[in-house]
């Protein structure tokens, strides 16, 4: 099993979920996250006092998946995440070593 | 506030009623005549049931219009500016107003601003509000004593609200209470007595230095401007200013805020002509378009310094232009009204972006920048563009404001300025001494760092969890 962990712009957030239900993918937990790489923030002005602001914010896209499965989940993220410009974000792919549903114990891929 | 009477032509109301004696033409000529004159008599009491009536509608609504611009207008404007954790306390700080200055000006405020004819302070006449009925006063003679006294009260519990501005983030709610006690008691009631009192030496009708301050300019802008700077300035910094970033945390609440405030201030400026009649109008135009140039030349600056007009800056430049217009609202026609906006938004944003940075204080929510600049350029620029044909003051025919052809008044409103500058200077250095000793003014540095909702008033403004 391996986690796929999308860091993304959130004005693409809603076309990665529809391309990956589309896919056939059934669950993934979403978080509003702040941050930066490479991407320089802005400047915000109130009342003259100037902030710069360089934790932007970012949706965290996380599936975990049977290793078969990834390929395409990743394929998929990259097609419709894509914008060209810097901040797009970063794919993490981790392995998972167990998987457990809370409602009735099952464990492994089962549990997914 | 100024006393404005509308005459009704009692000519014109006589014709439109139709005559109920037609057995009269029988009568002896001395029942005819007395016949008449108690007609006339009926209807001399019914065009001033009608036009009381009139006035004091129109007066209620005000003071309501006006309590608004305290809670929720002030309260969500300050309130959206504060980091979260200080939203509850900055707008408590406004309610809180709402409840004591109510019941300090029922017992003695009242009649300490507006009770007796002293130069300086009213007197204890009015206290428990003795003698303040159904009957008019002389203050407002078409409107029941009691709502000229409502209405005077909502002024003041604006005003030291105004002040919480300066302080915002760090100031303890008891030392807050303390303090506008005794601040409503000391700096508010003398001033209000002073420029507004029978017998006072800033009366703009009957006063040694006749200063003209239609709705507060003086009283309520720069009383409490200045006083803020004087907070400010004693307090210190808040932990962290100015390194640290402290944007605004719902500029949407302060966006809701200010465009009430601008409603609420057609009661406060249209409302101070103390009746319905064509003053009110004037100065409902005027305040109006005071705001509207003022949002104008502040997003033009802002425009220029910074390239992007931004809505907090829009609505900073409406309020500092309602600021402007308050002194003048009922002496100016529309015309000087735009100009007197258009140098207020422009004139404040300058002390907000570029004077406080210069100095380095941190008047936190620029209640200086804002009501001490805008109040002091509006108490000039209303001697600069006082009209008699707007409102004839000193009496028919006499002049009144420089362009006007009366350039002494901007000498009378530099005395209003002076002395409205000296006495919240003097007044808040005093009673921050006094607060300090007893209850202390500022929050422990923890208890700053960790946020006023929690440790002044043991809640939250924003319960994530629930």
């Amino acid at each position: 099993m391996m986690k796929v962990e999308a860091i993304i712009q959130p004005s693409r957030f809603e076309s990665v979920k529809d391309a990956l239900r589309e896919a056939g993918i059934e669950g993934m937990t979403v978080t509003e996250v702040r941050g930066h790489g490479r991407q320089k923030g802005h400047t915000e002005v109130y009342r003259g006092r100037e902030y710069t602001v360089d934790l932007l914010p970012k949706i965290k896209l996380e599936v975990v998946l049977p290793d078969k499965l990834v390929d395409l989940v990743v394929d998929t993220i990259l097609k419709t995440a894509k914008t060209g410009k810097i901040g797009d974000g970063k794919i993490f792919l981790t392995r998972v070593d167990e998987a457990i549903r809370i409602r009735n114990e099952e464990r492994g891929e089962s549990a997914l | 506030m100024v006393l404005a009477f509308t005459v009704v032509p009692l000519g014109a109301q006589q014709s439109a009623v139709p005559s109920s004696a037609p057995a009269a033409n029988n009568a002896a000529p001395q029942d005819n005549s007395k016949a008449v004159a108690d007609k006339l008599a009926d209807l001399d009491r019914r065009v001033t049931a009608a036009q009381s009536s009139g006035d004091n509608a129109w007066m209620l609504v005000s003071a309501a219009l006006v309590l608004m611009m305290t809670g929720p207008g002030l309260a969500l404007f300050y309130g959206g500016l504060v980091r979260r954790k200080n939203t509850l306390a900055i707008m408590m700080q406004s309610f809180a107003m709402m409840a004591l200055i109510t019941v300090l000006w029922a017992l003695v405020g009242y009649s300490l601003a507006f009770g007796g004819s002293g130069k300086v302070i009213g007197d204890f006449g009015y206290a428990f509000l003795r003698g303040v009925g159904a009957d008019p006063s002389n203050y407002a003679p078409t409107v029941p004593h009691l709502t000229f006294m409502v209405y005077q009260l909502m002024f003041a519990v604006i005003t030291p609200a105004l002040i919480t501005g300066a302080t915002a983030e760090r100031m303890k709610f008891s030392g807050t209470v303390l303090f506008m006690t005794l601040w409503f008691l000391i700096v508010y009631a003398p001033l209000a007595h002073m420029v507004w009192g029978n017998g006072g030496f800033l009366n703009a009708s009957s006063g040694k230095f006749p200063c003209l301050d239609f709705a507060g300019g003086t009283v309520v802008h720069i009383s409490s401007g200045v006083s803020a700077l004087v907070c400010a300035l004693y307090m210190g910094k808040r932990v962290g200013f100015p390194k640290q970033p402290m944007p605004p945390h719902s500029l949407v609440l302060s966006f809701i805020g200010a465009c009430m405030l601008w409603v609420g201030w057609f009661g406060f400026n249209a409302g101070s002509a103390l009746a319905a009649g064509s003053l009110a109008s004037s100065a409902f135009v005027a305040t109006h378009f005071g705001a509207a140039a003022a949002a104008l030349s502040w997003s033009v600056a802002e425009w220029i310094k910074n390239g992007k007009a931004s809505a907090l800056g829009a609505i900073s430049g409406a309020v500092a232009g309602l600021v402007a217009i308050t002194p003048a609202a009922g002496f100016v026609g529309p015309m000087p009204a735009l100009v007197i906006g258009l140098a207020a938004g422009a004139f404040c944003y300058f002390m907000v972006t570029r004077v406080k940075a210069i100095f380095g204080y941190d008047d936190a929510l620029d209640a200086f920048g804002v009501h001490g600049a805008g109040g002091t350029i509006g108490a000039l620029l209303t001697g600069v563009f006082a009209q008699q044909i707007v409102n004839p003051i000193f009496g028919a025919g006499k002049s009144v404001g420089g362009l006007d052809g009366h350039w002494g008044q901007v000498g009378n409103q530099l005395v209003g300025i002076v002395i409205a500058w000296a006495f919240a200077l003097v007044g808040t250095i005093v009673i921050l001494k006094i607060t300090d000793l007893a209850t202390g003014f500022r929050v422990p540095e923890e208890h700053e760092v960790e946020g006023l909702d929690i440790t002044q008033h043991g809640e939250e403004a924003y319960y994530l969890e629930s």
